[in-house]
C-alpha cells in the first residue's frame, strides 16, 4: 500500500514528465513544419523532389546586369557559376545587395527557373559571406 | 607606445589574478573571520589596471592611433567624436576587453559590498571568478588582443562600419554586456557555494542584487538592440527569431527563472540546488552565446567579425566551465525534500520557471537543430520565424493568466477567497476584447485568447496598482510594474501585429501611389554631403485619403566614405497611435526606387512597456538601497 506522501510524489513525477514529453512532441512537430531548406540554383534544376509553394531559401550570386526593376517588383537572376534562376521581389532590397555579391532569398518556387522571394536577406558586414554560399563558391569557381 | 602601455596593464591584471588566487587559497586555511587586508588591496590594484587598460584602448581609438591594428580596422579620423569612443567595444577584440572589465568589476564589488557574508564562501567566490577572468585574459592576450601592433603605421584606418554608427547601437553592448558578463558573478558565487557549503538563504541574499542588476541590464540591452533593429534595418519589424536575437534570449529567460526561484531559497528555503542549477546556466548560456555569435557557426543576419579561430578557444573554455560545474555540483549534490503547497505562491513561481525553462529548450532546439542537421547531414536549413511564433505564442496565453493571478497567493498555503474576482476580471477582459474585434476587423482564435489574457493580466496589475496607492507597500511595486509592462508589451504587440498595414513598390521620381489609405507622392531627391557620407535625401508628401492630412517624409539613402557602403535610413513619423515608416533603397542606380511604406500602430507604445519591464528591476534596486 503506498502512503499519501509517495503517492503524491508519483503524480507529481508523472505530471512533469507528461507535460515535458507533450511540450517536446509539439515543438519537434512544428519545427519539423517550419523548416526552410536551402538550395542552390543547381540543386532546384537537378532535385526531383523539389517542392512547390513551400517556403525556402535560395542563394547564391547576383549575376551582373542581371537587374531589371520595374513599377512592380525587382527582378533578378541568382547563380551558382552552373545554373541560374530568375528571383522576383518586391520592396526594399537590402543595403548590401548589389550584383556580383552574394544573396540569400527566402520565398517559394514557382516553378524551376523562378523563385518569388518575400524576403532577401541582408548581412551588416560587407566582408561577411553567407556559409552557404562560400561553399558554392568553393566548389564552383576555380 | 599605447599598444605597449597597453598590453603591459593586461599583463598585470593577469599577475595580479595569479596572485589573488594564490592568496586567497592560502587565506582559506586560517581560522579568521574577515578576509585578508592584502586581498583588498590586490583586487583594487586588478581593478584600477584593468580599467586603465580600457582607457588606454579609448584614448588610441580619440587619437586615431593607427599602430594598434584594432584602431587602423576599425576606425577612421573622419568619424565623429561620438563613434570613435563607441568603436572600442565595435570590435570582437575591444568587446572582449570590455568582458574581462566587466569581470573585474564585478569581482571587486561581490567582494567588497558582500562583507557580511562568510569569509570561505566569499574567498571561493573570488577564486572562481578570478579563474573565469584568468581563462578569458589568456584568450585576449593569444588571440584576440586589441593592443596588438601594426608596421608600418597606416596613415588612415578603415573605418567602422556605418550600420554601427548609431546612438542606439553604440549603447547596446556595454548594456548587454553588463547584463550577460554580470552572471559571471553568481556563477563563481553558486560554485563557491557548493564548496563551501554556505547555502540556503544567506546564499539567496548574497546574490540577490547581483542577480537583479544583470537582469535589468540584460532586459534594457535587448530592448535597445531591438528599437535599433526597428529603426535601422529597414524592414520595420522589431524581433526577427534571428540566431544572434535568439542566443541573447536563452541567458535572459534562465535568468528570469532564477530572479524568481531566489525568491523561494530566500523566503522559505527551498529550492536551493535549482537555484544553483539556474546560476550555472545563466552564465554558461551567456558564454555559449558569444561563442555561436563570434565563431560564425550561426549563420545570421546580424553577425559581425566572425571568425572560426577564435570559436574554438571558446569551445575549450566553456566545456571547461560546463564539466568543471558539473563535476562540483555533483560531487556536492545534496538531496532536499519539497513540500509544497499546490494553492501556494512557490507552485505559481515553479510554473514561471517550467514556462521559462520551455521557452529557453523551443528557442534552443531551433537554434541549434540546423547546426546539427548540417553536420550530420550535410543539408543546409534554416528554421523560420513560424516555428518560434507557433510554439511559443499559445503558451503565452496561459502564462500570463498564472504571472496574473500567482501573486495573490500567500506562501505555503491560501484559501480560495479570491476566486471571485478572477472571474470578474476575466469576463472585462473578454468584454473589452469583445468590443477590439468588433470595431477594428476580426482576427483568429489565438489573437482572441492572447488580447484576453494580456487585458486579464493588465487589469488585475492595474488593480494592484489601486492597492499599492492606497497601502503603499513598497515591496510589491517593481513587480506590479514589470508584470503590467509584460501585459502591455503584449496587448501591444498583438494590436502592432493584427492592424499593421504594408506597401511595397517602385516609383520614380515625380510619380504618385495610391494605396487603400495614403496617397505616396514622390516628390524629390536632394543631396545632402555631411562629415563622413553623403545623403540623397527622398521628399516624400503622404496624404491619408481619410482626413486629407498631409505629412512629409523623407527617407535617406547613405554613403558612407570609409568604408564605402550604402545604409538606408527609413524616415520614421511617430505619434502617440501609431508610426508612419518609409524606407527608400536602389539599385544599381536605377530610374525606380524601391519603397517600402508601412503604418504601425501603437509602435511607440511597445517600447515603452518593454522598457517598463526593466524599469520594475531597476525600481527594486533603488528600494534595496533604501532598507539597507
Amino acid at each position: 500500500m503506498l502512503t499519501k506522501k509517495v503517492k503524491k510524489r508519483i503524480l507529481f513525477l508523472f505530471s512533469i514528465f507528461l507535460l515535458s514529453a507533450i511540450a517536446i512532441f509539439f515543438i519537434i512537430k512544428s519545427l519539423n513544419r517550419n523548416i526552410l531548406y536551402f538550395s542552390s540554383p543547381t540543386e532546384i534544376k537537378q532535385r526531383e523532389d523539389i517542392p512547390f509553394g513551400k517556403a525556402m531559401r535560395v542563394g547564391g550570386m547576383v549575376q551582373k546586369g542581371s537587374i531589371i526593376i520595374n513599377k512592380k517588383d525587382i527582378q533578378f537572376k541568382v547563380t551558382d557559376f552552373e545554373n541560374e534562376i530568375l528571383i522576383s521581389y518586391s520592396g526594399a532590397v537590402p543595403n548590401l545587395f548589389a550584383e556580383e555579391k552574394g544573396v540569400v532569398a527566402e520565398g517559394r518556387l514557382r516553378d524551376k527557373n523562378f523563385f518569388i522571394a518575400d524576403r532577401i536577406l541582408a548581412k551588416h558586414d560587407e566582408n561577411y559571406m553567407p556559409p552557404e554560399i562560400k561553399e558554392i563558391i568553393k566548389k564552383n569557381v576555380k | 607606445m599605447l599598444s605597449s602601455v597597453g598590453i603591459g596593464l593586461v599583463i598585470l591584471v593577469l599577475i595580479l589574478s595569479f596572485l589573488i588566487i594564490y592568496i586567497a587559497c592560502l587565506d582559506l586555511k586560517i581560522s579568521r573571520q574577515t578576509v585578508e587586508k592584502k586581498i583588498y588591496n590586490l583586487s583594487l590594484f586588478q581593478i584600477t589596471f584593468t580599467v586603465l587598460s580600457f582607457f588606454t584602448l579609448i584614448i588610441a581609438f580619440i587619437s586615431s592611433d593607427f599602430s594598434l591594428i584594432n584602431v587602423y580596422e576599425n576606425s577612421h579620423t573622419n568619424k565623429p567624436f561620438f563613434y570613435k569612443i563607441a568603436g572600442t567595444w565595435g570590435s570582437h577584440e575591444g568587446s572582449l576587453l570590455l568582458w574581462v572589465n566587466i569581470l573585474v568589476i564585478f569581482s571587486y564589488l561581490f567582494l567588497v559590498f558582500n562583507h557580511t557574508h562568510n569569509k570561505n564562501f566569499r574567498l571561493y567566490t573570488l577564486i572562481f571568478q578570478n579563474i573565469l577572468i584568468l581563462g578569458f585574459l589568456f584568450f585576449l592576450l593569444l588571440n584576440s588582443n586589441p593592443f596588438s601592433s601594426i608596421y608600418p603605421v597606416p596613415i588612415e584606418g578603415l573605418g567602422l562600419n556605418p550600420i554601427l554608427q548609431d546612438p542606439a547601437l553604440a549603447i547596446h553592448p556595454p548594456l548587454l554586456y553588463v547584463g550577460f558578463v554580470g552572471c559571471s558573478i553568481y556563477f563563481s558565487a553558486a560554485m563557491a557555494s557548493l564548496v563551501s557549503g554556505y547555502s540556503g538563504k544567506l546564499f539567496a541574499i548574497s546574490i540577490k542584487t547581483w542577480v537583479k542588476i544583470s537582469w535589468c541590464f540584460q532586459t534594457l540591452g535587448i530592448i535597445v538592440g531591438s528599437i535599433w533593429a526597428y529603426y535601422e534595418l529597414g524592414w520595420g519589424g522589431f524581433w526577427f527569431w534571428d540566431p544572434v536575437e535568439n542566443a541573447s534570449l536563452l541567458p535572459w529567460f534562465a535568468i528570469t527563472a532564477l530572479m524568481h526561484s531566489l525568491i523561494v531559497l530566500e523566503k522559505r528555503n527551498a529550492l536551493y540546488s535549482w537555484v544553483i542549477i539556474l546560476c550555472l546556466l545563466t552564465f554558461i548560456l551567456s558564454v555559449t552565446g558569444t561563442f555561436l555569435v563570434r565563431s560564425g557557426i550561426l549563420n545570421s543576419v546580424h553577425t559581425f567579425a566572425s571568425d572560426p579561430s577564435r570559436g574554438i578557444y571558446i569551445l575549450l573554455f566553456l566545456s571547461f566551465m560546463i564539466f568543471s560545474s558539473l563535476i562540483i555540483f555533483f560531487s556536492k549534490y545534496k538531496k532536499e525534500t519539497y513540500n509544497f503547497n499546490l494553492k501556494s505562491r512557490e507552485i505559481f513561481i515553479l510554473a514561471n520557471n517550467w514556462f521559462m525553462a520551455f521557452f529557453l529548450v523551443t528557442v534552443l532546439i531551433g537554434m541549434l537543430y540546423p547546426i546539427f542537421l548540417d553536420v550530420l547531414t550535410s543539408v543546409k536549413i534554416s528554421v523560420g520565424p513560424p516555428f518560434f511564433n507557433i510554439v511559443i505564442i499559445p503558451l503565452v496565453v496561459p502564462f500570463m493568466f498564472l504571472m496574473a493571478v500567482g501573486p495573490k497567493f500567500g506562501w505555503i498555503k491560501s484559501k480560495n477567497k479570491i476566486f471571485h474576482k478572477f472571474l470578474i476580471l476575466i469576463l472585462g477582459a473578454g468584454t473589452i476584447n469583445l468590443f477590439i474585434f468588433y470595431f477594428s476587423g476580426k482576427y483568429s482564435l489565438l489573437s482572441n485568447l492572447i488580447f484576453i489574457s494580456a487585458i486579464f493580466l493588465i487589469l488585475h496589475s492595474l488593480l494592484d496598482l489601486k492597492n499599492f496607492i492606497n497601502n503603499r507597500n513598497k515591496l510589491e511595486l517593481p513587480r506590479i510594474i514589470s508584470h503590467l509592462g509584460f501585459g502591455l508589451l503584449v496587448f501591444f504587440i498583438g494590436i502592432n501585429h493584427q492592424f499593421s498595414i504594408e506597401e511595397d513598390f517602385n516609383l520614380k521620381v515625380g510619380e504618385i501611389k495610391k494605396t487603400n489609405t495614403y496617397k505616396i507622392s514622390f516628390e524629390e531627391i536632394k543631396i545632402k554631403e555631411s562629415k563622413n557620407y553623403k545623403a540623397v535625401i527622398g521628399n516624400f508628401k503622404l496624404t491619408n485619403l481619410k482626413n486629407n492630412l498631409v505629412q512629409n517624409l523623407g527617407p535617406e539613402i547613405r554613403i558612407y566614405s570609409n568604408p564605402e557602403t550604402l545604409t538606408y535610413e527609413a524616415a520614421i513619423r511617430t505619434k502617440i497611435h501609431s508610426d508612419l515608416y518609409l524606407t527608400m533603397s536602389n539599385v544599381s542606380r536605377s530610374d525606380y526606387y524601391n519603397i517600402k511604406f508601412q503604418k504601425k500602430p501603437f509602435m511607440i507604445w511597445i517600447w515603452i512597456s518593454a522598457l517598463m519591464i526593466s524599469l520594475g528591476g531597476f525600481v527594486q534596486l533603488t528600494l534595496k538601497k533604501n532598507e539597507n
